[in-house]
């Protein structure tokens, strides 16, 4: 038994997790794990439910990302009907989905992550939170609190609530999108659009400050995995998936979501609640990929719309083929709020974004039905099975955040080696290691549906269980 | 006068009812006046501070961990409240209760043939043990105050803090303080 570090709870994150950092005789570090400790069973409980109410049901795996299991749980359901929907309704869902793309990668920056970069990894833990944000950079912060109400407004306008919405169905939507409800969007577009350029540009201005850290935090080679549009475009709802290596070849494409047992395994470990999903070719934990916004811009030839085309051909300058620092999760992630508000904007003025076919009807037709959508954290499986009558009989959700379970345990594995070195824990160090989970935004309270002024206690024990060193932060 | 102290728990939830929290877009700012967040997920405190004057809690009580949690917040928080509709009724987290334990549900999603090495976790000291039996909050510990909804609107969570704040018992009443779902 080598010795153990264990931070507990990691905080600003979305759910509950610890970190063990293990060193060797030495005192070098040895290994470092990323334990999920969550556990819900969706997979069980929806055993025997009707396929109606799977949308309502899985929402509740999520309340940041709840419009993703909506989506997806909705296209399982499509496949079931085996209709195809209005093409109203598929505008709509996108556009519900672009809301929720801004929303969360707002949350994810500005009121996690904007802590440690603008007020510094090793500031004060007391105040290194939104809310220290907010007093010192009152102008950022009400910036990110407009930007992410412009995403959540969205989401509420087309599904009535911001959070749950039991709008999509199988077989479309509910309710197609008021006049009034386009004219808020049309009226509030140019803020956030100038809220989204600045921030992009404001974090390309830190880049140089957090060189050593882009550098180390999660830094190696692995597959990127994501969805792409029919031209090689970025693309969020539907289309096919694509494997990337860390150069940027192609290693698989065109790949039917709905066959996806066929290329990505998933393996248990005995230390976590979260799965450890793999590419098969490679195997177990050799078929290591990413997901999310860095994935999803490696994967891609092009944003499709103006200013996000550009950003997208200045930030693939970063990386040789693909950007492989996790660090860069936070740049791709601007990136993407940037498409989506353009993406918005085409789709307002869509003419048939207010049209009043938005739902085909349809019974039990197929047994078996998978549902794919790009979730902010990466790509979102649901896989049912059901009976002549439609209930579930079988369900398998594959959760965006697991795709990325591998990677994380690596860029935390990454930072402990880099700046531990033997027993004493230097100061600001234990920050940035959970801030190298952050990067990756994990949604821990999705992962798990199979599933002030305080010290932050580290304890470092021997081999011998007797204490080598404590550290508190106060 | 003195800021209020407040805190937000999570335990067995979705988040959903925190998203709701921070909906409240800028009246966070007059929140912030009166208020010191003083241990939220969202910060980086990492053990539940003494003398906290409300706590809002969201989630339902599902693990071990959280049994021994929640009784150290409310040793430690004069007004709780059970945050959202899986702290006040232990909502969708209970729909595994009828499955007849923790056990049957971990099997399911564990040792499938199909994945590899099939196992249940359970790394001692490490990973919380799930109860048989998910609880809402007022099974385990004492409630003060009930705020429903799945999740709680922010106009709801507002109504309840901006009464809270201004001294007063809080009152929930009507259907938009009080409707399930």
């Amino acid at each position: 038994m080598s010795q153990r570090i264990v931070i507990d709870p990691v905080t600003r994150l979305e759910g509950h997790a610890k970190i063990s950092i293990y060193l060797d005789d030495s005192g070098q570090v040895s290994d470092a794990r990323f334990h999920v400790t969550e556990f819900r069973g969706f997979e069980k409980f929806c055993e025997g439910r009707p396929l109606g109410e799977m949308a309502g049901i899985t929402a509740r795996v999520c309340g940041i990302c709840p419009v993703s299991h909506l989506i997806a749980s909705s296209k399982a359901g499509d496949a079931i009907l085996g209709v195809p929907v209005p093409p109203a309704a598929a505008k709509l869902r996108r556009l519900m989905n672009l809301g929720q793309i801004v929303q969360s990668h707002a949350l994810s920056f500005f009121h996690l992550s904007s802590p440690d970069l603008l007020l510094g990894m090793e500031s004060d833990p007391a105040s290194r939170n939104v809310f220290g944000v907010m007093a010192a950079e009152p102008e950022l912060a009400r910036a990110g609190i407009r930007l992410r109400q412009f995403g959540q407004k969205i989401i509420e306008l087309l599904g009535g609530q911001k959070v749950h919405p039991a709008w999509t169905v199988p077989g479309g939507v509910r309710e197609p999108l008021t006049e009034e409800g386009r004219q808020w969007i049309i009226d509030r577009l140019p803020e956030e659009r100038a809220t989204a350029i600045g921030t992009l540009e404001k974090f390309k201005g830190l880049l140089d400050r957090y060189a050593a850290e882009a550098q180390v935090f999660g830094n190696f080679q692995s597959l990127f995995m994501g969805l792409v549009g029919p031209n090689d475009e970025w693309e969020h709802y539907d289309g096919k998936l694509r494997f990337c290596d860390s150069r940027g070849n192609i290693v698989a494409d065109g790949l039917d979501p709905a066959r996806y047992r066929d290329f990505i395994g998933e393996a248990v470990e005995n230390w976590s609640y979260l799965k450890f999903p793999y590419y098969k070719s490679l195997g177990y934990p050799e078929g290591i990929y990413r997901v999310g916004p860095l994935a999803r811009l490696n994967i891609a030839e092009r944003m499709g719309s103006p200013l996000a085309d550009a950003e997208l051909d200045e930030f693939k300058q970063r990386g040789n083929g693909a950007v492989t620092s996790s660090f860069m999760y936070h740049y791709a992630r601007l990136v993407e709020i940037v498409a989506s508000i353009e993406r918005i904007e085409q789709l307002v003025d869509d003419p048939d974004i207010t049209s009043p076919r938005v739902r085909a009807a349809a019974g039990i037709n197929y047994l078996r039905g998978v549902g794919v959508s790009e979730a902010p954290r990466g790509t979102l499986f649901h896989d049912y099975e059901v009976d002549e009558n439609g209930l579930i009989t079988r369900m398998n959700l594959l959760i965006a955040t697991g795709h990325n379970n591998l990677a994380m345990n690596r860029t935390v594995a990454q930072i402990a080696k880099h700046y531990i070195q033997g027993p004493k824990i230097p100061e600001g160090i234990l920050n940035r290691i959970e801030a190298g989970t952050r990067l990756f935004d994990p949604c821990l309270s999705c992962s798990t549906h199979a599933v002030g002024k305080m010290p932050l206690r580290v304890r470092l024990y021997g081999s011998d269980g007797s204490l080598l060193d404590e550290a508190v932060r106060d | 006068m003195a800021k209020v102290r407040a805190a937000t728990v999570w335990m067995a939830g979705c988040a959903g009812c925190h998203m709701s929290f921070l909906d409240l877009d800028e009246w966070l700012f007059e929140f912030a006046k009166h208020v010191d967040v003083v241990y939220t997920p969202i910060a980086d405190v990492k053990e539940y501070p003494e003398d906290v004057d409300v706590a809002l809690v969201e989630g339902a009580v599902a693990t071990d961990e959280q049994v021994h949690l929640i009784r150290d917040v409310r040793r430690k928080t004069k007004a709780l409240i059970a945050f959202g509709d899986c702290a006040v009724t232990s909502n969708v987290p209970a729909m595994r209760n009828p499955f007849g334990g923790a056990e049957v549900v971990l099997k399911r999603s564990y040792e499938d043939p199909a994945n590899l090495n099939p196992q249940t976790p359970r790394e001692e000291g490490i990973l919380p043990v799930l109860l048989d039996r998910v609880r809402p909050i007022h099974e385990v510990v004492p409630v003060d105050i009930f705020l429903p909804g799945c999740p709680p609107p922010a106009a709801r969570i507002q109504a309840a803090l901006e009464q809270l704040l201004s001294g007063e018992p809080i009152k929930l009443e009507g259907r938009d303080l009080i409707k399930f779902g």
